[in-house]
């Protein structure tokens, strides 16, 4: 599919914000109507990468094209203004004028790109009518629930026509059960958007769902790159792990072992050899009072250090001591397993997990 | 008087922002803050209390029919409401440029602002006189080339105003606009609009409740404006002679009148600035 496309289509650009004890440093290249998530931490440059996008934060290096238009690039000394750049933003807190009607919010791009006044205010109660706000037009922002000024902002990140479409955390204002809806409902519009779509938050469901491939950052740096399906099969990082709810472990591969900590190899059922990677959910841990026979071979003892309630379930954090010292574990265990075993802070127990349940693959 | 008016100005017009900030409820009020307030307040209160209480009711109507009066409070008036203008006009762009821009020595910029604030007025009327005096730096070059002289004409009224009432404009709406989120204007730039654009669009609407609280108090300021003014102006009636000036000259020879005087301005202030609370601050 790419083959059709020219590589002067859609966003290229490798954003260089140096800012002293900081620096980002992200490549992203997105092609049109494709979605585009920057996944990460709080603090780790996602935002500033969208303000760099924006033009509200200038580059120090690197460059920002968009359909092959360079937008900004500090070498050739080339800055294309906020206000000159074909682009939409919707804020994490949605930034709706407050003195001003939904209607007038939505008519403001188009009026500042020199449209009629009555044109520009067709124009925004028809974006207002497809997001089912047409009562609401003559209502201001204050009046609205959030999931109503959630879509005003998105009409008036739309009225202008973008072709780089900017969401910064743009489920994050809602509360949960607005949240739901929104997300549905963004992701209609998002699907249905032709340009070239990014956004940025810290929630792996809202990424997952909204787009159609993540990019994470961390530290200013990206760490992992790929389909949703990849990235929760294949984590890469401590934080992407906790993100998809696995337990990761670096090692070394020979054969069927990735040796994890220096006295502990697990017994994987995909044939390595060199750095690897082993990834098992919390869920496919046992815990044994006493060390459990043979049957189990990937066995290690632990001491528990904390406990959580997890859905219907009880997520028990340990660390690993003896052979496996250091080695952080969660482990997903029934309320009545956990009372069985008479765990607490503190205990030493051992842990195992089945070769059939883990997934190894190369670093 | 005229400092009364301002100080009462600058906090009635705080309290609608103080109005979230409840107080603790409960608790005994420590009499070590109570009796300096009382004192404070009472002190505050009783040269106003006087003023009712020695005004001379009866000959009132008499001592106001004169033509005298109203030429001075008109004058008062227009030449307080110019300032003001021209404080609006320059001073919040001013205040935009200090709020939201850096550039070298912004923050002497910013000292040299409220100097006036602190400025004995009859400093700054002398100041005034060697700046834009017949004489004065660019005074002299006004004269010579336009044939405009200021000094000891109603236009010299207006800029004495301006001189003390500015600053307190500047300010005011310096400070809202550093309380206002900068990231609307941001949002503003996104959708296209340049920055001129934000300011008249997004910005300006959502600090007018700053800027008309700011040009109240230069308003006040301007109505009181004494010194600056007699040492620029002069006090020529139906010219340069604003209702202090005429309060002030009064008091030499006719006690009673001056009274009666004062009274009509304190007329004016409370009400000018009672109906602009209601009017501005309803919509806080």
């Amino acid at each position: 599919m790419s083959t059709s496309l020219t590589k002067d289509e859609g966003l290229d650009a490798r954003l260089v914000l140096d800012r002293g004890t900081f620096t980002l440093d992200v490549e992203l290249t997105v092609r049109p109507g494709e979605v585009l998530a920057l996944l990460g931490p709080n603090g780790a440059g996602k935002t500033t990468a969208l303000r760099a996008l924006a033009g509200l934060a200038p580059l120090t290096g690197g460059h920002l094209r968009l359909d092959g238009e360079t937008l900004e690039d500090p070498a050739l000394r080339r800055r294309t203004a906020p206000e000159g750049r074909p682009v939409g933003v919707v804020f994490q807190d949605y930034l709706l004028f407050p003195h001003l009607t939904a209607l007038e919010n939505v008519a403001f791009g188009p009026r500042c790109h020199g449209m009629p006044r009555a044109a520009a205010r067709e124009l925004a109660a028809g974006l207002l009518d497809r997001m089912g706000l047409a009562d609401h037009a003559g209502a201001k922002p204050r009046r609205l629930s959030g999931g109503q000024a959630q879509r005003v902002a998105l009409a008036r990140a739309l009225a202008t026509g973008p072709r780089l479409l900017l969401l910064d955390e743009p489920l994050a204002a809602l509360d949960a059960r607005a949240r739901l809806d929104v997300r549905a409902e963004l992701r209609r519009h998002l699907a249905a958007f032709e340009a070239v779509a990014v956004l940025v938050t810290h929630d792996p469901l809202d990424a997952m769902v909204l787009a159609d491939r993540l990019v994470v950052v961390e530290q200013g740096r990206v760490v992992q790159e790929g389909t949703p399906a990849e990235i929760a099969r294949r984590p890469r990082t401590d934080y992407i792990a906790r993100l998809v709810g696995l337990n990761l472990y670096r090692g070394d591969a020979a054969g069927h072992t990735v040796r994890v900590a220096p006295g502990l190899g697990l017994t994987t059922t995909e044939t390595l050899d060199g750095p690897a990677f082993v990834a098992f959910p919390p869920s496919s841990v046992t815990l044994h009072r006493e060390r459990p026979d043979s049957s189990a071979r990937n066995a290690w003892p632990a001491e528990v250090t904390g406990m959580e309630s997890h859905g219907d379930q009880l997520r028990v954090a340990l660390t690993g001591s003896g052979p496996a010292a250091g080695l952080p574990l969660a482990a997903d265990l029934t309320p009545v397993a956990v009372a069985e075993l008479l765990l607490a802070p503190g205990v030493q127990v051992w842990a195992s997990v089945k070769a059939a349940q883990t997934h190894s693959y190369p670093a | 008087m005229t400092d009364d008016t301002t100080t009462a100005a600058a906090g009635f017009l705080d309290a609608p922002g103080n109005r979230q900030r409840r107080a603790r409820t409960g608790g005994r009020v420590p009499v070590a803050l109570v009796l300096p307030a009382l004192i404070g307040l009472a002190f505050l209160l009783l040269p106003l209390v006087a003023l009712l209480i020695r005004a001379p009711w009866r000959s009132l109507p008499d001592q106001l029919a004169g033509a005298a009066v109203w030429q001075a409070l008109r004058l008062s008036l227009q030449t307080a409401t110019l300032a003001t203008a021209a404080s609006l006009l320059f001073g919040v762009p001013l205040a935009w440029l200090l709020a939201r821009t850096e550039f070298p020595g912004r923050r002497l910029v910013r000292a040299l602002v409220t100097l006036p604030l602190v400025l004995p007025p009859v400093v700054g009327g002398v100041a005034l006189l060697l700046a834009l005096g017949r004489n004065g730096v660019v005074g002299r070059w006004l004269d010579t080339a336009f044939g405009i002289t200021l000094p000891f004409t109603t236009s010299g009224v207006v800029v004495a105003e301006t001189f003390v009432a500015m600053p307190f404009l500047v300010i005011t709406v310096e400070g809202t606009l550093r309380a206002a989120d900068a990231r609307y204007e941001e949002a503003a730039a996104t959708l296209g609009a340049s920055r001129f654009t934000a300011f008249r669009r997004v910005t300006l609407p959502m600090i007018a409740p700053g800027v008309a609280a700011g040009a109240v108090l230069a308003w006040a300021r301007a109505l009181g404006e004494f010194g600056a003014t007699i040492t620029f102006a002069g006090s020529f009636p139906g010219r340069t002679q604003t209702m202090p000036l005429a309060v002030y000259l009064a008091l030499q020879d006719d006690p009673a009148a001056a009274v009666a005087l004062s009274l009509v301005l304190l007329a004016v202030s409370l009400a000018v600035l009672a109906g602009l609370r209601e009017r501005w601050t309803g919509a806080l």
